[in-house]
């Protein structure tokens, strides 16, 4: 499920006995602000791995988690719900006679741990008979007692729900009084409390914090009968509260005059702009279909690399363990072998789960495997995937790359996106001047629909403002407007990367993969890039 | 012991509403017991179950409403979770749309409750995993698979004294069976409420003679093609459109069932006159909870669409009431009315056409029209004198399932399905449309 997805979820209306359900038990506010002692998490999972040994486990790790999540959420003058979530318990997976098993318990003692450490191990004795070949796990060392959290400057979790609420109810204001006929505005605030330790040595305590505030604003024109909806341009961060300040560092005004966002976010600035430019989309002209030269702004290029990118480098994909659900790969290991030409060498993509503000950052991964930050193509040419603890082998690699996530204590741990992001120009290129050499083209500002098949060849693309280019001149604001693509042909179309002084990040908050389905966050940087001779389609269609 | 018996259930209720203080309260219990097998490169990958059972409570004091939830049910824990609530409920804001708890309701028997899918225990995943790899292994293809089992119940009662229980199964089956050489996909999926007639080794050879049968698959130009969708396929489109029957929405003029100039299109020709479509919580093979998830309003049988005119939409209580329209439930379930014709006869009786397995990655590109893109797969075949000449590759289309439902050509026999986009229950026939528009080819196999 991706960001527009929770939008329709929100909109359903759904009521308080139905949202929380998704999450956790609903908590009182004041719960968000503790945490686990450490020596308890630590007692615990001793007691788990003995268990595990005891029982004939060659390897077992251990993650007490606790997951706090809260949402504000809210339509025009209406708060619709204000819900604080907690999940906490332990997830136990173990290697026994080569095979893994997994059991995990909401019961925070030892002897429940310690019991479901033993049904970990007689699950997989259970699998290993029916195994092909016994698991191979890259070599971790042990760190001993480490913790880590999030650089955040300001807690969202301590901040009150009044102030969320005055915050959203003044956006939805401006909005409104800008000219906007309706507006869903939330806030989603997530604390993962994560503890992992294992057999290697290794007792890992982690903060993570992530926020993301996302709206939707309509403008309706009864007369014609024509609607369009205007989202907003901020992205799902690895930040605080501070997130939301406003700061004028974090803002860039592109050369339309549309201002976009970085490092902070200013929504009720954004909420105006989106109503004057939701009511400009209604009288926009629609685009003629053809080809074009695409210039995409940050706030739309995320998810254009997240899907044609991302998902394909993953290893797992590639092999065809998630060819029932997300899909496989065309990116096959014989394209890595033979340095297939993924992109122009203007294409240089790293996965990087350190990267600070992104959602993946950590300093260790759900395998305890310290991250870092590797390429997958590097002057246009593939050179490696993402993958864990059990498949570095199968890539020729001694180390696992530190992309192991589960999204929950109770749900196993499995290969993730790290960020991954196209790294910026190293020349100096500003949007102006990259806009000034395009002589028939498309300037795409935000994400909007997006679909892709099963390998990762075919995408279409939409977005949230469209502006014509036309001898290097942006002339107006069109309608109506999706592009298609084959992966490699679209990246080795791409003609230059804007400079560094442009690279923002922007990210999913819901990407989901495997059965049962866990969700990741996840976030991918660029700056401006421009892809030539790029097929667009007309999607206006008539009802009668 | 997720699935509490009706006297547990109602005991456990009626002492949680008891402690509120509150002036109205909901109180609600659902359990579950959640199974699940998969499986990928021909060997098992993962296999688990899941316990769970929790008890929510929802409280209001005039307008300001409070949610906790909990999953201990002692007489302590059960005054913790009341307090609670109670507490959020005095912090809320005041909601102006909040609608007070329902006075007793009468609800309809709906049979949502199989003792085969109950049954369902580690053996039988196994098998169901064994019985997709053994055929596949023994002909050299390749099975990526899963089944997910679940039984459960759910009850609740509020301080007016209106009361539900039920139990419910459901289990459903997928497998993608892909040939070693990679040119090759087929799938299968079996959704049910009950497994007695579910065989996975019955099922699998559909998957495995799909991808053997589309391997060599030929390009044809995109365009405009008469097409025959299997049910699976049509769900995909028909589920998304599904989202967006909401009144308010039409009402407020930003919904493809808005009408120009204010109001919306009840009673209007929005569909081609061969569909009807309706909900019925009691209909056998997809039948549903008696009352909805979120009010708890009765379901009852309602038409939706009948031949063609649009004659009900989904009201949310705050909204049916601002209308002055009588409350009714959201649907539970989507019934459409089909032929009698099996997708092997409708390609007998096609010239030419494309033969879609199944849709994939459907996103919304335009609420105005409900313009949706996605992509087939998993056996795209060309049709060409009432038979399957050769496999094409795959479409990429962009199409409203407003503008497909208005080129219906013939529907066949409909059937119970599951879409990827949706957790609806729907009965969906094969459908042979006229003019469906695909745009780009992809070359994913």
């Amino acid at each position: 499920m991706h960001r527009r997805d929770f939008l329709a979820f929100g909109a359903a209306g759904v009521g308080g006995l139905v949202l929380p359900s998704m999450f956790g038990k609903v908590i009182a506010a004041e719960e968000l602000n503790s945490a686990i002692d450490v020596a308890v998490k630590k007692a615990l999972a001793d007691a788990a791995m003995n268990a595990a040994k005891s029982a004939g486990a060659s390897y077992c790790d251990v993650r007490v988690g606790r997951y706090l999540r809260q949402f504000v959420i809210t339509r025009e003058r209406n708060v619709e719900n204000v819900v604080n979530t907690e999940s906490t318990g332990v997830g136990i997976r173990v290697i026994a006679n080569g095979a893994w098993g997994f059991a995990a318990t909401n019961e925070m003692t030892k002897e429940a741990v310690a019991k479901a450490a033993g049904q970990a191990v007689a699950i997989a004795k259970a699998n290993a008979p029916g195994q092909s070949a016994p698991v191979q796990l890259a070599p971790v060392t042990g760190v001993g007692e480490v913790s880590w959290r999030t650089p955040i400057v300001k807690n969202s979790m301590t901040v009150p729900i009044k102030d969320k609420v005055d915050l959203l109810m003044g956006v939805n204001a401006a909005a409104l009084d800008a000219g906007a006929s309706f507006i869903r505005s939330i806030l989603f605030l997530v604390n993962e409390q994560k503890y992992f330790a294992s057999t290697d040595g290794s007792y890992i305590d982690q903060d993570v914090h992530r926020i993301w505030a996302p709206m939707e604003v309509t403008a309706v024109d009864k007369a014609s009968g024509k609607f369009r909806v205007r989202e907003g341009l901020s992205a799902p961060m690895g930040l605080g509260y501070e997130y939301l300040d406003g700061a004028a560092s974090g803002k860039t005004v592109l050369p339309n005059g549309v201002t976009v966002y970085g490092q902070s976010y200013d929504m009720k600035e954004d909420a105006v702009a989106a109503a004057k430019q939701a009511m400009a989309k209604i009288k926009a002209p629609s685009v003629k279909p053809g080809k074009y030269d695409l210039v995409l702004d940050p706030s739309h290029t995320w998810l254009t690399i997240h899907e044609s990118v991302g998902h394909p480098l993953e290893l797992d994909r590639v092999l065809g363990y998630e060819a029932n659900y997300a899909g496989t790969s065309f990116a096959t290991m014989d394209k890595l072998k033979a340095n297939f030409h993924y992109g122009s060498d203007k294409v240089n993509i790293v996965a990087d789960k350190t990267q600070p503000g992104s959602l993946g950052a950590v300093s260790y991964d759900d395998e305890g495997v310290k991250t870092k930050k590797w390429d997958l193509i590097r002057d246009g040419k593939l050179v490696g995937y993402q993958a864990i603890r059990d498949q570095a082998h199968i890539e020729g690699k001694a180390a696992s790359d530190g992309c192991a996530y589960a999204d929950s204590w109770s749900n196993v741990q499995f290969q993730r996106m790290a960020n991954v992001s196209l790294e910026p120009g190293k020349a100096k290129l500003s949007v102006a001047d990259m806009i000034s050499n395009v002589e028939d083209g498309i300037y795409i500002i935000g994400d909007g629909s997006f679909s892709i098949d099963q390998q990762r060849y075919n995408a279409q693309f939409g977005g949230q403002l469209f502006y014509e280019i036309k001898q290097g001149k942006i002339t107006q604001q069109i309608e109506d407007v999706a592009y298609q693509i084959r992966t490699p042909e679209f990246w080795n179309g791409c003609a230059g990367v804007c400079d560094a002084s442009d690279y923002r990040l922007g990210g999913s908050f819901f990407d989901g993969k495997g059965q049962p389905a866990q969700v990741s966050a996840v976030s991918h940087g660029s700056s401006t890039a421009r892809f030539n001779g790029i097929n667009v389609i007309n999607t206006a269609r008539s009802l009668g | 012991m997720s699935i509490l018996s009706e006297a547990q259930a109602k005991t456990i209720l009626t002492k949680v509403v008891g402690f509120s203080k509150a002036d109205e309260c909901t109180a609600q219990l659902i359990g579950a017991i959640r199974g699940n097998v998969r499986f990928a490169r021909n060997d098992v990958s993962t296999a688990g179950i899941t316990d769970n059972i929790e008890l929510s409570m929802q409280v209001a004091f005039g307008k300001r409403v409070g949610t906790a939830t909990i999953n201990q049910f002692d007489d302590a824990a059960l005054e913790r979770v009341v307090r609670r609530a109670e507490e959020l409920a005095k912090l809320a804001p005041e909601n102006p749309e909040f609608m007070p708890a329902l006075p007793k309701q009468t609800y309809m028997k709906t049979d949502t409750f199989s003792a085969s899918t109950a049954g369902i225990d580690a053996a039988y995943r196994a098998k169901v995993a064994t019985d997709s790899i053994g055929p596949c292994r023994a002909e050299k293809l390749i099975a990526a698979g899963y089944l997910e089992d679940q039984a459960g119940f759910v009850a609740f009662l509020n301080s007016k004294g209106n009361y539900g229980y039920q139990t419910s199964t459901s289990s459903d089956y997928t497998c993608t069976v892909r040939t070693e050489d990679g040119r090759g996909s087929g799938w299968v999926g079996h959704n049910v409420q009950d497994v007695a007639t579910f065989n996975a080794g019955e099922d699998i050879r559909v998957a495995m003679r799909k991808a053997s049968a589309s391997a060599e698959a030929k390009a044809l130009e995109p365009g405009k093609y008469t097409v025959i969708l299997e049910p699976a396929a049509a769900a995909g489109l028909v589920a998304f459109m599904m989202f967006f029957f909401d009144a308010r929405s039409a009402d407020e003029g930003r919904s493809f069932l808005s009408k120009k100039g204010g109001g919306n299109k009840l009673g209007e020709q929005v569909y081609g006159p061969q569909v009807t479509m309706f909900t019925d919580p009691a209909y056998p093979g997809a039948a549903v909870l008696p009352w909805d998830d979120g009010d708890n309003l009765p379901r009852k049988k309602l038409p939706i669409i009948q031949n063609g005119k649009l004659v009900n939409m989904n009201y949310s209580r705050f909204w049916s009431q601002k209308q002055g329209k009588p409350e009714q439930a959201q649907f539970g379930n989507v019934i459409m009315e089909g032929g009698t014709k099996s997708t092997a006869d409708l390609i007998r009786t096609t010239e030419r056409g494309i033969l879609v397995s199944r849709t994939w990655y459907i996103r919304m590109v335009d609420p105005q029209t409900v313009l949706l893109t996605g992509l087939t797969r998993d056996g795209t075949f060309y049709i060409e004198n009432g038979q399957i000449k050769y496999p094409v590759k795959n479409f990429r289309f962009n199409e409203s399932p407003v503008i497909m439902l208005n080129n219906v050509e013939e529907f066949g026999k409909p059937v119970r399905v599951k879409s990827d986009e949706s957790d609806m229950v729907m009965v969906i026939p094969p459908m042979k449309l006229r003019d469906f528009t695909f745009t780009s080819l992809s070359d994913a196999v």
